[in-house]
């Protein structure tokens, strides 16, 4: 019978089917951090369970890190505290650890990847929604709960329905300015944040193929924004390039036996999918989010639509532009900015960078504008450094900062104040998210480059 | 962490008719800094119940003294966004058995049944008919029989049956959780690692 990706990589993964309940579903790597864990920890404990396997599970410290200044101790009493319980949950389980200032340190999303701890094939969770990200590379990743993170500690098992299977495909090829950031929030403005709810979804079709791995994980990453459990795209020559020689990848034989179990993740030619759409690239532009939730974006050349050319739920969205302080028929192009954010496991990695630096470059950085360029993890800012990209932005008048999520969540000192306008290049544009009272507009880091610079939310195509 | 087995729950309803409540609103990123279980039911929906000088929104459902319960009434997909588990903790810990919508994020729905918090899914109808009882009569009463999978409205009778799974059913039911499953079938697991290619 024909199978999907998806197909193949869940099914191997079942010990046990229960009827009418949930699979049994085997873990293959377990990323951890100090926020979701502590009270997975006391769970094993009071249970008098053990970590089964405690080389499957990989612990950094990200939500809570401060982004300046690492090498201080930590001033938040209680972020401290969970930096610590992190910290010595892992020793005394085993677990390897990269702490605050470790040289792999970073978000949990940025350093699997780096360090060949997301593999093709693999099944990858977290206690974080944007797990997703790894499904870049073929595996199975998603977010679970505290509870969840206990199951998978005491047994690296959870249990878990399997999802259906929804497929979308984009076909063409991107236009100037136009990121996979574009393509994500293009997807989600079309889906809505529950289109997908349900589903497990595999990205084809060119403009998947031709992107980059780092492309391919902010597709990924974003597959949480429209509901879905996941999103995978098929492991190819780029995947393997990616994965090899690094840290936790096979190594010789090991690789040869995992490349022949890699080269069949693919989808049959005639398998179906419960949910199938398609997209053309032509039809995206650069996007940028008006409201309080991801699924409320448009291409930055559009108005804010009006309520009443949209499908129910008017109070809902009356509300949520009441928020922002915007009204309907308003062009997004042009709104006075204060805050910049470049960073996330969803735009915090080396390419993301780039782009920010090739607007930047020879240009400064405008003076209402506070900018935040926090890169994802270590490894990336030492990309940032050895590739001239920080002169680049030191001359434009930006600062780097260090690593972690930042104001993606603002759990640290990175909160935009209350009423205060963001142009963001993280995952979610929630009320409050970026603080009490902050306002997020999500974008590309094109267009948070252009809006750094101008100081209004601008059309990246016109500085490039 | 064990929880109180959920069997048949009869009770008044807070209504929260808004869409899309992401797991944000029900519990902002600044609460989530605890390394232990305690405290979230005071959190719940923080910014939406007190100002920032942590004076009260009065005009906020959970600070009107008229709608009390232990059911929650949310609009379509509720609990949409991150992980965090302590979206689910606040609402229980607040007192809320049961949060009802007409449609639920995936994660959300099942870090509910996993502490014990039972989501139940009803028809936009069936959800338009639960605000308006509520509304005409604060004080109407919801029942939710889990053992027969329904939800009455116990004035009119009107009701409605709504899914879950018989496995997770049972769980709730008992008040067990997959851990206790899990544990059972260590050998099993074990022999299916050593089988793992990487
Ligand atoms: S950057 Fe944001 S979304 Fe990513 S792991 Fe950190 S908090 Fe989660």
């Amino acid at each position: 019978m024909s199978t999907t990706l998806f197909d193949k990589v869940w099914d191997s993964h079942v010990i046990r089917k229960i009827k009418d309940g949930p699979d049994v579903f085997f873990i293959d790597r377990h990323l951890i951090h100090e926020v979701t864990s502590p009270v997975a920890f006391l769970g094993l404990k009071s249970r008098n369970n053990t970590v089964l396997y405690p080389k499957r599970t990989f612990a950094t410290a990200d939500h809570n890190t401060p982004t300046i200044n690492q090498h201080l101790p930590v001033e938040d009493p209680l972020s401290a505290n969970q930096l610590k319980a992190l910290e010595e949950n892992s020793a005394e389980w085993g677990i390897p650890h990269w702490g605050l200032g470790h040289q792999k340190n970073g978000i949990v999303h940025v350093v699997g990847p780096e360090n060949g701890i997301t593999l093709p094939g693999a099944t990858i969770v977290c206690g974080d929604s944007h797990t997703s990200t790894h499904g870049a590379f073929g595996a199975i990743a998603f977010g679970i709960g505290t509870s969840e993170v206990e199951m998978v500690l005491s047994s690296q098992c959870i249990m878990q329905p399997k999802p259906k299977k929804m497929r979308i495909n984009i076909n063409g090829e991107l236009g100037i300015g136009v990121t996979p950031k574009d393509a994500a929030l293009f997807i989600i403005s079309k889906l809505s944040t529950s289109g997908a709810t349900g589903y497990f979804v595999e990205y084809a079709g060119d403009v998947f193929k031709n992107m980059t791995m780092e492309g391919r994980m902010t597709v990924c990453n974003l597959s949480i924004e429209m509901g879905a459990r996941g999103g995978m795209i098929a492991p190819d020559e780029k995947t393997f390039e990616y994965i090899k020689d690094r840290l936790f990848t096979p190594k010789g034989d090991a690789w040869d036996t995992a490349m022949q179990y890699w080269e069949t993740l693919k989808t049959d030619e005639d398998a179906v999918f419960d949910k199938e759409l398609t997209f053309s690239a032509n039809d995206i532009e650069p996007m940028i989010t008006y409201g309080t939730n991801p699924g409320m974006g448009t291409g930055i050349s559009n108005n804010i639509p009006n309520a009443e050319d949209l499908e129910g739920g008017v109070a809902t969205y009356k509300k949520s532009l009441n928020y922002m302080g915007f009204n309907e028929g308003d062009t997004m192009i042009g709104k006075p900015v204060d805050y910049v954010f470049l960073g996330s496991c969803t735009n915090g990695r080396i390419e993301d960078f780039r782009a920010f630096a090739s607007i930047v470059k020879g240009r400064k950085k405008a003076d209402n504008i506070t900018a935040w360029l926090v890169p994802g993890s270590h490894i990336v800012e030492a990309e940032i450094k050895e590739e001239g990209i920080l002169d680049i932005i030191t001359e434009a008048g930006f600062q780097l900062r260090e690593p972690g999520c930042s104001a993606c969540l603002a759990m640290n000192d990175d909160k935009v104040p209350a009423g205060k306008l963001a142009v963001s290049t993280s995952n979610r544009n929630f009320e409050g998210r970026q603080g009490p009272g902050s306002r997020t507009l999500l974008a590309s880091p094109l267009v948070a480059a252009a809006t750094a610079v101008t100081g209004v939310v601008t059309d990246p195509r016109t500085l490039l | 962490m064990a929880y109180d087995k959920f069997e048949i729950l009869k009770s008044t309803a807070v209504p929260l008719p808004i869409e899309n409540v992401d797991t944000d609103q029900i519990i902002p990123a600044r609460f989530l800094k605890a390394t232990e279980r305690k405290g979230f039911g005071d959190n719940l929906f923080r910014d939406w119940r007190y100002n920032s000088d942590n004076t009260i929104k009065e005009q906020f459902v959970l600070n009107n003294p008229i709608y009390k319960g232990k059911v929650l009434v949310g609009g379509k997909n509720f609990g949409s966004g991150s992980s965090r588990e302590h979206a689910a903790w606040s609402v229980y810990d607040y007192g809320f058995r049961c949060v009802v919508s007409s449609f639920f994020a995936d994660i959300f729905r099942g870090n509910c049944l996993n502490i014990g918090v039972l989501p139940v899914q009803v028809s936009a109808e069936f959800l338009d008919k639960i605000y308006k009882a509520i509304e005409a009569n604060p004080a109407t009463e919801l029942e939710i029989d889990l053992p027969n999978q329904t939800i009455t409205l116990l004035e009119s009778g009107e009701n409605e049956s709504f899914e879950i799974n018989d496995y997770k059913k049972q769980n709730m039911l008992h008040g067990y959780d997959d851990i206790d499953y899990l544990t059972k079938m260590n050998e099993e697991i074990q022999d299916f690692a050593s089988k793992r290619p990487f």
